[in-house]
């Protein structure tokens, strides 16, 4: 095929197949929380940042947030990618290759994820950033308001944005494994910790929380001891963050992750520092969390 | 002593949001007008709500910085002191539930529908979806339970009261408000800038179009 006369022509990647969920997402929708509009983006923000980090692309460069694997996506045209966040096994062509690291595609290659052994999303970089047209400013898809770009579907041709100035100047970035069977996650308590008997925030502190399948990108829905309010009535509804662990009346905390609701009714009892978002983003159903102060 | 004292209570939320606790909606709206107009560096979203204003800020951000920032404003004016846009909304009052409200509020469906007209109405805030506004009445006579049962789905444009809000539903959803009738105006539109019509702070009047 030749090129357009005046130009070149852009690179595409090409979804084979998009295992259980995959999304495009980048750092999320700003400014726009008075209109109801939340701030979504990938729930790993560290992994998607090194994965435009390693092609030396802009920070919001847009990605793709897989979950659980089986992704799989044809380069239309030469693509440079890199895999970050749950180490799923990747094959291009059949062949073994690296996550963390930088992955030149040849047009017409297959790039194929596994299913990871820990850790919950991956998220595939593209040099030159996926060039879905952004809606509000931002690619992110937000499942629960339904706003954003379309879920990408088997034969869907997704663009790719021109490459940035700066060539990718590290070929691999040594990374902790991310997710495991255990997690600790650093919160700090409150806004509403004075909704709880001091009882029911010692058990939060201290015992371990099992991530539910009952969990999406919205929140990690958890099991364990109920914690128990020390008054009734109703909460007027209040704006939430990412990280809230709201507590809905059965006493099991929600723990809210970047397609939460911009207000909730619920107390919260305790919310997660952003630097711990990341590992509270990869705990897979069955995951136990602890929480710290 | 600084009036705001004791009136006003500031919350953290880790090191991502602060939360102010006032006294009402009508200190919500003019928190809410006084931070857009002096933006506290740091700050990336304003999240007002009925009692509540949320400051969610950017990484690297000192919480305790914004909340200083925050304490230290000066009383926010009165509350409706300038008034801000207004938007008119025909409505169909065919509403399903026009019949519970009657009941609810012990007015025929006509006195409900001229109540519903009448009123004076301000966005307060936003949520449940894009482009969902909370307005707050000047009529409390309308303020009616949320209904025993939500709907599984509530159509676009639906027209609705519940608690001491009316709302106007942006997009087909699930919803448990009790249904006064539907107006054809497209309150969340993408294509439009800003998409949202009911924008905190903007007055809404709504008139009755008649039956078709």
């Amino acid at each position: 095929m030749s090129a357009p006369a005046g130009g070149t022509r852009r690179s595409a990647l090409e979804v084979v197949a998009a295992g259980p969920l995959t999304t495009v997402q980048d750092a999320g929708r700003f400014g726009h929380a008075d209109l109801g509009v939340g701030r979504s983006g990938a729930a790993d923000a560290a992994s998607y940042a090194l994965a435009n980090r390693l092609l030396a692309n802009p920070p919001g460069a847009a990605a793709l947030e897989t979950t659980l694997g089986g992704l799989r996506v044809r380069a239309r045209g030469p693509v440079t990618v890199s895999l970050t966040g749950a180490e799923a096994p990747v094959t291009v062509d059949g062949r073994g290759a690296a996550a963390n690291a930088v992955l030149h595609l040849p047009d017409g290659a297959e790039l194929a994820l596994g299913v990871p052994e820990r850790g919950l999303r991956s998220y595939l970089g593209v040099r030159g950033g996926l060039d879905v047209p952004p809606v509000l400013g931002s690619r992110s898809t937000d499942l629960l308001a339904g706003l954003g770009p379309d879920l990408p579907v088997p034969g869907a041709l997704l663009p790719v944005g021109p490459a940035p100035a700066a060539p990718p100047n590290v070929d691999q970035a040594p990374v902790a494994p991310v997710g495991g069977s255990e997690v600790r996650l650093r919160v700090r308590l409150g806004p509403r910790d004075d909704w709880f008997t001091e009882e029911a925030v010692a058990t939060l502190l201290s015992c371990a929380y099992e991530v539910t399948p009952r969990s999406d990108r919205v929140g990690a829905r958890l099991s364990g001891p109920g914690l128990e309010r020390a008054r009734s009535g109703e909460l007027p509804s209040e704006g939430m963050v990412a990280g809230s662990l709201q507590v809905p009346p059965g006493g099991e905390p929600v723990l809210f992750l970047a397609d939460h609701p911009v207000t909730g009714g619920y107390p919260v009892v305790a919310v997660v520092y952003s630097a711990d978002l990341p590992g509270a983003a990869q705990a897979r159903p069955g995951t136990r969390i602890r929480f710290t102060l | 002593m600084n009036h705001r004292e004791g009136a006003v209570r500031v919350l953290r939320c880790a090191d991502t949001g602060v939360l102010v606790e006032v006294a009402g909606l009508a200190e919500v709206i003019a928190l809410r007008a006084a931070l857009a107009a002096a933006p506290v560096p740091g700050v990336t979203d304003l999240v007002p709500a009925a009692r509540t204003l949320l400051l969610r800020i950017g990484p690297g951000t000192d919480p305790d910085a914004v909340a200083d920032a925050v304490t230290a404003l000066p009383p926010p004016p009165e509350a409706g002191g300038e008034p801000g846009e207004t938007v008119t909304l025909p409505v169909v009052y065919d509403g399903e539930d026009l019949d519970d409200v009657a009941a609810l509020t012990g007015l025929s469906r006509d006195e409900v529908v001229r109540a519903h007209t009448e009123a004076t109405w301000t966005v307060a805030f936003c949520g449940f979806a894009p482009g969902f506004g909370y307005m707050v009445g000047d009529d409390p006579r309308l303020r009616v339970p949320r209904r025993g049962e939500a709907r599984t789905r509530v159509p676009a444009g639906s027209v609705a009261l519940a608690g001491e809000f009316t709302g106007v539903y942006p997009r087909s959803s699930p919803g448990g408000w009790q249904l006064l009738g539907r107006t054809e105006a497209r309150v969340w539109d993408l294509d439009r800038q800003p998409p949202g019509l009911l924008r905190p702070g903007v007055r809404v009047r709504f008139t009755d179009a008649g039956l078709p």
